[in-house]
């Protein structure tokens, strides 16, 4: 991971330097207008939350049935960024539905489930701050329901009535529209990627700290 | 600061239901021209597209220094800690 860390940096740099080029060459959505814009950022910021959602339930899932303490970290990190993309999703969403819907927020199937499965990792990260000793079990089984409703976010739209557009949207997309849309969703994933390795490190170190501390007090 | 911290999210907590139960504004009677919706309906796009795209550079940006400052931080203390156990380790 640490001969990737530098490459996919600077991979993601470069994305996300020409992203906004990218973004302003792509033509305006015919009934939307130049609001449909947010959609660039908007729909990567959640693909970056799904997947840091299943690493999260996947890496919880190693916690509870391996018990191994690397695992932990992984999910630790992957909860800390579901949040953030979660947070980005969340604000970038209204922001767009103003003026796309007429109204911030509605309570439908897709925002609904969205706001409560972003709530799940917030309850993760609550737990793993003041649930004292013995929390990242009972934090790892909270990973696995946060990883649970990934499907049924992603699906709402389809199963149920909402104002959100379907994910049929994404596939259709012209090529002059689904460019960009892809250029943006790559940047969201390698700086997934990147975020995950340093706060991966970040308690790695927190870890060596800890043990160094019950070797000097031996 | 934690506890003012702990009560604003439980106030957020307590008031996201109350919103879910607001009634939705009852539709229009009849169709109505563009010219003469309220100033409020003739919302420019611009302002919105610009606050989504800062609102993520910011979240990035913010989380990246959150990053730094925690690791540099604990790679302090770490060295530290190292440096306590050597001197230890040589008495």
């Amino acid at each position: 991971m640490k001969k990737l860390f530098t490459p996919l940096l600077i991979v993601t740099a470069a994305l996300f330097a020409y992203a906004p080029f990218a973004i302003q060459n792509a033509p305006y959505e015919s009934t939307m207008g130049l609001v449909q814009k947010i959609f660039y950022f908007h729909v990567p910021a959640w693909i970056a939350m799904f997947l840091a959602a299943m690493v999260c339930g996947i890496a919880g899932a190693i916690v509870i049935f391996a018990g191994r303490k690397d695992a932990d970290r992984v999910a630790l990190a992957a909860a800390e960024l579901a949040v953030v993309f979660g947070l980005m999703g969340l604000i970038t969403g209204p922001l767009w539905g103003r003026k796309a819907w007429g109204v911030w927020w509605q309570w439908d199937a897709r925002l609904t489930s969205a706001l409560v499965m972003w709530l799940v990792f917030v309850a993760y990260l609550l737990l793993r701050k003041y649930g004292g000793a013995g929390s990242e079990k009972l934090s790892a089984v909270l990973a696995l329901f946060g990883m649970a409703n990934v499907p049924f976010v992603y699906w709402s739209v389809n199963v149920w009535r909402t104002v959100h557009p379907k994910t049929s949207v994404v596939m259709t997309l012209e090529p002059s529209m689904g460019i960009p849309f892809l250029l943006c969703s790559l940047a969201f994933v390698g700086l997934f990627a990147v975020l995950l390795a340093a706060r991966v490190r970040l308690e790695t170190v927190r870890a060596s700290v800890d043990e160094l501390y019950l070797s000097l007090e031996d | 600061m934690r506890r003012l911290l702990s009560l604003s999210f439980a106030f957020i907590l307590v008031a996201l239901p109350s919103f879910a139960l607001q009634q939705p504004p009852s539709p229009p009677e009849g169709f109505v021209p563009a010219s003469s919706l309220p100033g409020q309906e003739q919302l420019p796009a611009a302002p919105l597209v610009i606050i989504a795209y800062a609102v993520v550079w910011l979240l990035v940006l913010g989380y990246l220094w959150s990053i730094w400052s925690r690791l540099t931080q604990a790679e302090r203390e770490l060295a530290d800690v190292s440096r306590r156990l050597a001197a230890g380790q040589r008495r």
